[in-house]
């Protein structure tokens, strides 16, 4: 039995904002009561062993899901492994992640899926995998979509790229609508992307590096937005990073259409004047201009923002250090997600339990699940600190990956421990 | 005497000061050319690398004989026979490189900021001799050498640049330079050669798809190499290149009768220039050829001569790395 006492729970789903102690059996939340007095463990106990674990001074939310990250495994696993990956996840704070099916062999089938599910059962946090689209996601003929859904996937997606073609995303979105399944997809036209290594704008400019418009997402997105109504499928628009793009996902919502969006720490924190020759800034889709970063916080602000996701993409560090335009796109994430969200919070920019919704309920609601701190629900619970000092040092990061543009970056926040299913998955020491 | 140079990376960071003396360094060795018997013992023992991982024929050459003019040796590293078709790194080979000592590493890259990574991986100076899209640093000092030399000053001059000025990287460099000494441009090309955004660069600039209006006036008029490998993404009919923006005599009539031509090479006649304005009096074209000896010769004197920093005792900054 677990008790953590003393805690600022911020539980979105019920709006409970207050001083409570959680106590924990087994998998599952048994009991959520204010505070008592004393070190007694009461009438809850009934003379079991109690381990306490003393939140006072931190919030306690539902556990953090990241419903977008590459763990490597199968396949890549010099750069990240499920049991490497979800140990940096469990540090920051995540309790559930998301890998994207872009493995080789791809998750395009029920084995790999068990395959992954099967190397999990270890892993510090829960993971449920996301199938991919098309068969080794190369955009021709559809996944064995329900043989993953049965083993386990949550959703899919053919990311890295788009799925390709407008007539197959039409078939996956009518295939997964009888599913219930979200389609999640990376957007992009292919045309505009080809040789581009950031955002097209001055910086772009003065680097001599082939730039992308913000059109290459927003492009895509207005055909997925187009293919879901005829479809009445989820979307989900991964890693979206442009304003136009915000604003198709906030009229497809008018709309009362089930279309969802996510935003990556680096894409509300960075922009593309912070782009340098080093290969730590370039991801895809590309960090975005000034004007749109701006847009993607009022837009995590406003709801239009469903949540916030990592895209947590591991390099191995000689894959990375190469010529600008030769390496890899994207950067480690897991770690840093929350203390950059707590900088917005401190910036006055996001509420705070806005944040905890982006990184809980937010994400829950775009698998279709709920997330939330009550009796009987899994005992998946998130511990943070809103004033820990810290400095994130990619060095002695849990990845095996380094390519982090926050190296040396100092931090005010830090989750301080994770539970996942009653188990301490991760706490700080202080 | 402004502050040293340990590399030459791009022009963009240096003060209008040290472009200043890299010019007056130069001098000299403009007058060194003209010798009958061209050989200085200078650099003698020393050792210059030139890593060349794009093809280029005058710029190595350049940096060869300016390198053989001072009495350095010189190492050579050329894409067509390097270990990079075997899939080496570009950081596995320069270490290599490095490994047998030279004094400096002249590199022409393909991707941009390929010489930024090389001197942030390696301690010995750098020189960039062209990174991809992004700066050609000796083309501009040379460039800046020679319309000094023909119109006494860089100041406020009039230029205008023709051709694919977001591929170029003599066009950035030669804008960074000249812009530092107040110097109005006038951008033109086929539009999706004229980026807009350098109307936000802080620097004069005017942007214009009609060559009469960007000649007008004109004191220095720089005309780009088309880059044919480039036309293809997606193509442009090379006559209608020709047709709006080769360089004409009776063009060149619209700018300041003493107005100067530059190409940075290799020319194409009658493509990008009438072969009548290449060898016409206003073209400076082969000044600019020997000029680009004085600024390299000055060049590789200031950053592995005696006296520059690669000779004195490591510091402290080293000591820390």
């Amino acid at each position: 039995m677990l008790r953590i006492k003393n805690g600022r729970v911020i539980d979105p789903a019920s709006g409970t904002d207050a001083m409570l102690d959680v106590w924990v059996e087994g998998d599952r939340i048994t009991r959520v009561a204010p505070p008592v007095g004393g070190n007694a463990a009461g009438d809850a106990g009934g003379g079991a062993q109690v381990e306490t674990l003393d939140a006072t001074g931190l919030c306690v939310a539902p556990g953090f899901i990241d419903l977008h990250c590459h763990l490597r495994e199968p396949g890549f696993e010099s750069s990240e492994t499920i049991e490497t990956g979800t140990r940096a996840a469990a540090r920051g704070g995540f309790t559930a992640v998301c890998p994207m099916p872009n493995t080789r062999p791809v998750n395009d089938s029920a084995s790999v899926t068990r395959g992954i599910l099967e190397r999990a059962a270890t892993a510090s946090t829960r993971v449920w995998p996301i199938g991919a689209a098309s068969a080794g996601s190369k955009g021709e003929a559809l996944a064995e979509i329900a043989a993953m859904q049965q083993a386990g996937i949550v959703a899919v997606s053919d990311d890295g790229k788009p799925i390709a073609t407008t007539k197959l995303l039409r078939q996956v979105m009518d295939y997964c609508r009888a599913l219930d399944l979200p389609v999640i997809d990376h957007c992009e036209d292919a045309s505009l992307f080809a040789g581009a290594v950031m955002r097209e704008g001055r910086q772009s400019l003065r680097l001599g590096l082939r730039g992308m418009p913000a059109a290459t997402e927003s492009i895509a997105v207005c055909r997925d937005v187009q293919i879901a109504e005829l479809s009445d499928c989820r979307l989900h628009i991964a890693h979206l990073s442009a304003r136009a793009s915000l604003e198709l996902v906030r009229g497809a919502k008018q709309k009362g259409m089930r279309v969802t969006c996510e935003v990556t720490p680096h894409h509300f924190t960075l922009c593309d004047d912070d782009v340098v020759y080093d290969t730590r800034f370039k991801m895809n889709p590309p960090l975005a201009s000034a004007e749109d970063r701006a847009t993607l916080i009022e837009g995590l602000a406003d709801g239009t923002v469903d949540a916030i996701a990592t895209d947590h993409a591991p390099h191995e560090p000689a894959s990375k250090d190469v010529e600008f335009d030769r390496a890899p796109f994207g950067v480690t994430g897991f770690e840093t997600a929350l203390a950059l969200a707590l900088e917005l919070v401190h910036a006055s920019k996001l509420p705070l339990a806005r944040m905890v919704e982006l990184f809980t309920t937010g994400p829950a609601r775009v698998l279709g699940r709920t997330r939330r701190i009550a009796v009987g629900e899994p005992a998946d619970l998130t511990l943070f600190s809103t004033d820990h000092a810290w400095t994130f040092r990619a060095s002695e990061s849990a990845s095996k990956s380094r390519n982090s543009p926050f190296d040396g970056r100092a931090f005010r926040g830090a989750p301080m421990a994770t539970i996942v299913a009653g188990r301490i998955a991760y706490r700080r020491e202080a | 005497m402004p502050e040293r140079l340990r590399h030459l990376l791009a022009i963009e960071p240096l003060t209008a000061e040290q472009i200043v003396f890299l010019l007056d360094e130069a001098k000299p060795f403009q007058e060194f050319q003209r010798y009958p018997l061209k050989k200085l013992a200078t650099l003698r023992g020393k050792t210059a690398a030139l890593a060349f991982f794009e093809p280029s024929t005058r710029t190595r050459i350049s940096f060869a004989t300016a390198a053989s003019r001072l009495g350095a040796d010189t190492m050579n590293l050329q894409a067509e026979t390097s270990s990079l078709k075997k899939g080496e790194s570009l950081l596995d080979t320069v270490r290599t490189l490095d490994a047998m000592k030279p004094d400096c590493i002249v590199i022409r890259h393909s991707s941009s900021g390929a010489a930024d990574f090389v001197a942030s991986r390696l301690e010995i100076p750098i020189i960039n001799a062209g990174d991809g899209m992004h700066e050609h640093p000796t083309q501009a000092l040379l460039d800046a050498l020679t319309i000094r030399d023909r119109r006494g000053s860089l100041e406020g001059l009039r230029v205008t640049i023709i051709g694919d000025i977001l591929h170029s990287r003599v066009a950035r460099s030669n804008m960074h330079l000249l812009g530092k000494f107040g110097c109005h441009f006038t951008l033109c090309g086929p539009a999706m050669w004229v980026p807009r955004e350098w109307e936000c660069s802080g620097l004069r600039v005017r942007r214009t798809s009609r060559i009469a209006d960007a000649l007008e006036g004109a004191d220095v008029v720089i005309v780009l190499r088309v880059q044919q490998e480039r036309l293809h993404e997606p193509a442009l009919p090379l006559d209608e290149y020709i047709l709006l923006y080769q360089l004409t005599p009776e063009r060149l009539r619209l700018a300041r009768p003493d107005a100067i031509v530059m190409h940075p090479g290799p020319m194409i006649r009658g493509l990008e220039i009438d072969p009548a304005v290449a060898d016409g009096p206003q073209s400076c074209i082969l000044e600019q050829v020997t000029n680009g000896l004085a600024v390299r010769m000055a060049l590789l004197f200031l950053l592995i001569g005696t006296g520059s920093e690669s000779d004195q005792p490591k510091g402290s900054t080293h000591a820390a790395d």
